[in-house]
């Protein structure tokens, strides 16, 4: 049988697995997909925990993620290629000011 | 009743000049005119206070207040800007802005060509300006703003020649000494305003007030008198008396003129204006009184034998200033307030003009010296002698102003010295010993300032020669302020005629409305004695100046080689007071050098070691943790991101396993 | 046979998941992470949401992914590092652990509560899965759809300023 259970523990593993990556990688687009892929994995639960209760607000919010998630794909994106232009890399141990 | 509106422009006028002067001054650059908005500044303000002065005689009401503002307004204690204009104010007016002015005039020719010319005219606008404020104002804090303006111009014009270190340090001696009588006169006051307040709910430091309510304070009680001698302790530190005198000889590091008006004719007669101003208060502590009487008289003679082995030109005058003080203090201690008074001014005209002469004759020494090439002292009066023929107008007021100081009958000195030796021994407050001592001090003036004038101005040309025949008289602009005071010094005692030489004593009826009461009210007077007595006191006064005169025809004049010999009979003598008694040595070794010390265990024990100790430690502590923490601040954003998802798991497990 | 489907959809989207964050080229992270969203587009509609399943294809897969793919091939990031990795990848893989035992552990030891609803499946087959999100969105939560709107001007307005070369 089914259960809602299935989909909350999908959404967990797949949400680590985003953190994994943000957290491992060096790559900033890559990093930048991996939080599209934690964005999603909490989608997922959304959805699964709406369908469960029986209410839509759930899939709402899921919507509104969407939106959220397509401003900050506009934004990341042209901040990076900002970056590149300064620094002919988008490795995040370049983003290294902070760094006496 | 006649109107005093226009008082406050008194003190403005100086302030307006030092404003000019100052601010304006280095733009302005013309000597003239600089030296004309000064000199115009202070006689406006001499205009203003004849006007005054001769309104004041016609009027039938004596005491005027004037309040211009109002200052401070905290709870009890309300302090006005407010003038007071009566008898006393309106003769210390006169003094201060007549011999100012004088002065003024004197300093556009004797400053000629120096350096900061402005500066001067600047400082010396603004000392009148403080001393107007101490002498016009009603209550003791605009008296003590006055009080601090003078300490503060006085230490600005002794310091005028900052590039000399022997400058700079007789400006922050005279400064540091004149702060421990400050704080004397502060004390008292706080004293006082909590005493009358406190106890019998009358908070005030208005000196109308004061006179009116001392009373309440109980004759003699410990109270007043701890506040009338932290007073007098005041009155020491500015009016140079023992123990509080040694700044005033070294202060002669500033410019003649300066020393003229401030150390000789008017800030250093504050002490004395202040006595005389509260002395309803001082008449209640008779104590007091004596400790004044005595401190002046052994002020006197102590600063006259001083004098009598000095010889730089400058020196002596400054240690018979400490003396011709100690003389008024004398008078205020025995009750005599008019006589102190009456010295006040006299002392002024005539050692005014002894200064200035002084000047004239420095102003002509540097100039023969300077074009003969030579370095030596123009102010020791061992290069001087035989000046008199080429200057004769600087030699007949000096002579003049001598004759005042010692005594010589129809001078004005003669007046005011005899009315205090007078006093001296004939009031309830009096005493033969006082009097000795103080006819004793008459004598050695007469013969200090004697043999300054031998010494300077006859016997055998001392100078280089070729120094000779550079020297001549000194221009009108100085020699005019010169004759003018001389005519004071000889007239000015005139005011003050004892009823006994048929005259009519003016002065002490001027002065009955501040004096009259408190006499009346503590019995302070003359004892009744008789003609001959009186004229026996006269008689002693002008042998005994004679003599002291004689002395020094005898020893300076008919017999050059005498002073030598009793040098070298009395060695030991000598060179104690030509050392001035050693006291700057004893003040060196008993407070001066421990505080030194005190100020380098401070500074290198307690401050470098202690606080600095502690700060840097604090800095290496700081630095020891930083070092450690700073591990975590990698600058890579990784590590940042990571302790954000260690910190977010630290929350949720928080609220999930709690 | 649900079940069974489940498992399979869920390996393909975990495998290409792990994928995302193994690969070497980012742009075979890039058709990776386009597979995860398919599958979840998948999940949407076993869970009666196909609304919800067509935007993720729509906005996710086909605008988001091919924004960032063209940035890959613009900036032309093809594999040019050896090193994937940051150096502390033992502390990462750690934390994200830990992060999935947290979340397991909510998962299965807690309960499910809400607030509960009517729209079962039956309603939805007869309304339409479209008309109760338009509804619900244009009813209830005008406001914060309007403000989405300005949400995304600024975005467009800030993604061209930052990416203009000169100012």
């Amino acid at each position: 049988m089914l259960t809602v259970h299935h989909y909350l523990v999908l959404g967990a593993i797949l949400f680590t697995l985003g953190t994994i990556g943000v957290l491992t990688r060096r790559n900033a687009i890559v990093i930048f997909m991996c939080i599209e892929l934690m964005l999603n994995s909490v989608n997922l639960t959304f959805i699964a925990l709406s369908r469960h209760l029986g209410n839509l607000d759930g899939q709402i919010f899921v919507f509104f993620v969407m939106a959220v998630a397509a401003a900050e794909a506009a934004i990341g994106l042209a901040l990076m290629i900002t970056f590149f232009r300064n620094k002919e890399s988008v490795n995040v141990e370049d983003f290294n000011l902070l760094k006496s | 009743m006649h109107s005093y509106d226009y008082l406050w422009l008194i003190p403005l006028f100086p302030l307006l000049g030092a404003l000019i002067n100052g601010l304006l001054g280095k733009k302005i650059k013309n000597e003239t005119v600089i030296g004309a908005i000064g000199t115009l500044a202070i006689a406006s303000s001499f205009v203003i206070s004849v006007i005054y002065f001769f309104r004041l005689l016609g009027d039938s009401q004596k005491v005027h207040e004037q309040v211009i503002a109002s200052w401070i307004s905290v709870g009890t204690l309300q302090v006005d800007w407010g003038f007071l204009f009566d008898p006393l104010s309106a003769l210390m007016l006169l003094v201060v802005t007549g011999v100012g002015s004088l002065i003024h005039l004197y300093s556009i020719g004797y400053m000629h060509g120096e350096e900061g010319y402005y500066r001067y005219f600047s400082y010396l606008n603004l000392f009148c300006f403080s001393m107007l404020m101490l002498v016009l104002g009603n209550n003791a804090l605009v008296m003590f703003i006055g009080w601090e303006g003078v300490g503060l111009c006085s230490y600005l014009l002794i310091g005028y020649y900052f590039h000399k270190k022997s400058a700079g340090d007789a400006a922050k001696k005279a400064f540091v000494v004149n702060r421990v009588g400050d704080f004397g006169f502060l004390l008292g006051l706080f004293l006082l305003f909590w005493t009358l307040g406190s106890a019998h709910g009358v908070w005030t430091v208005n000196f109308v007030e004061i006179q009116a309510n001392a009373h309440l304070l109980g004759a003699g009680g410990a109270i007043v008198t701890a506040i009338t001698l932290l007073f007098f302790l005041g009155a020491t530190g500015k009016s140079a008396q023992i123990p509080l005198y040694t700044w005033l000889p070294d202060a002669m590091e500033g410019p003649t003129p300066v020393s003229a008006l401030i150390h000789a004719a008017t800030m250093v007669t504050a002490g004395v204006y202040m006595i005389a101003r509260m002395n309803g208060l001082f008449a209640m502590a008779p104590d007091t009184m004596m400790v004044i009487a005595i401190v002046g008289a052994a002020t006197a003679i102590f600063a006259a034998s001083i004098g009598l082995a000095q010889n730089d030109i400058k020196r002596v005058l400054a240690y018979s200033t400490v003396s011709q003080l100690g003389f008024m203090f004398l008078a205020v201690g025995v009750g005599a307030f008019t006589a102190g008074v009456f010295h006040l001014m006299t002392h002024a005209f005539f050692k005014a003009c002894l200064f200035l002469g002084s000047g004239s004759v420095i102003h002509a020494m540097h100039h023969a010296l300077h074009h003969a090439h030579v370095h030596d002292d123009p102010q020791d009066m061992r290069n001087m002698g035989g000046l008199r023929k080429h200057m004769p107008i600087t030699h007949i007021t000096f002579l003049v102003a001598t004759l005042a100081i010692a005594g010589v009958p129809l001078f004005s000195g003669f007046f005011s010295k005899d009315e205090i030796l007078h006093w001296a021994i004939g009031s309830t407050h009096g005493h033969w010993g006082l009097w000795l001592v103080a006819l004793f001090t008459a004598g050695l003036t007469a013969f200090y300032m004697f043999r300054l004038v031998f010494m300077t101005f006859y016997g055998q040309e001392r100078m280089v020669e070729k120094a000779k025949k550079h020297l001549h008289e000194s221009p009108a602009v100085i020699t005019i302020p010169l004759i003018v005071l001389a005519v004071l010094s000889v007239f000015g005692g005139y005011v003050g005629v004892p009823e006994l030489m048929w005259g009519a004593h003016r002065l002490e009826h001027f002065l009955d409305p501040v004096f009259g009461a408190t006499m009346a009210t503590y019995g302070i007077g003359m004892l009744p004695h008789s003609a001959a007595f009186e004229w026996g006191m006269v008689a002693a006064a002008v042998i005994v100046a004679t003599s002291g005169i004689l002395l020094a025809v005898f020893m300076y004049h008919m017999r050059p080689d005498l002073p030598g010999k009793v040098v070298a009979s009395f060695q030991g003598a000598y060179r104690t007071i030509h050392n001035k008694w050693y006291v700057d040595e004893i003040y060196d070794a008993l407070f001066v050098n421990p505080t030194k010390r005190l100020g380098t265990f401070l500074w290198k024990g307690f401050d470098v070691k202690g606080i600095d100790g502690i700060v840097n430690g604090l800095g290496k502590l700081v630095q020891l943790f930083s070092g450690a923490l700073r591990i975590t601040q990698s600058g890579l954003v990784h590590n940042y991101a990571l302790t954000m998802v260690l910190g977010m798991v630290v929350i949720v497990a928080f609220y999930v396993f709690r | 046979m649900e079940l069974i489907f489940f498992y399979l959809v869920a390996l393909v989207a975990v495998t290409s998941g792990f994928l995302v964050i193994t690969c070497q080229n980012p742009v075979n992270s890039a058709i990776s992470l386009v597979m995860t969203f398919f599958c979840l587009a998948v999940f949407y509609v076993m869970l009666h949401a196909p609304f919800m399943a067509a935007v993720q294809i729509l906005v996710y897969a086909g605008a988001i992914m091919v924004l960032i793919l063209f940035v890959i091939m613009l900036l032309n990031l093809g594999a040019e590092s050896k090193r994937r990795y940051a150096h502390n990848v033992v502390g990462g893989a750690a934390a994200g652990v830990v992060v999935l035992l947290i979340g397991s552990f909510i998962v299965l030891r807690g309960q499910v509560t809400g607030l509960v609803g009517d729209i079962t499946p039956q309603v939805i087959e007869q309304v339409g899965h479209t008309e109760l999100i338009g509804q619900t969105l244009f009813t209830r939560y005008l406001l914060p759809f309007e403000i989405t709107s300005i949400l995304l001007l600024v975005a467009i307005v800030g993604a061209i300023v930052l990416a203009k070369k000169e100012v």
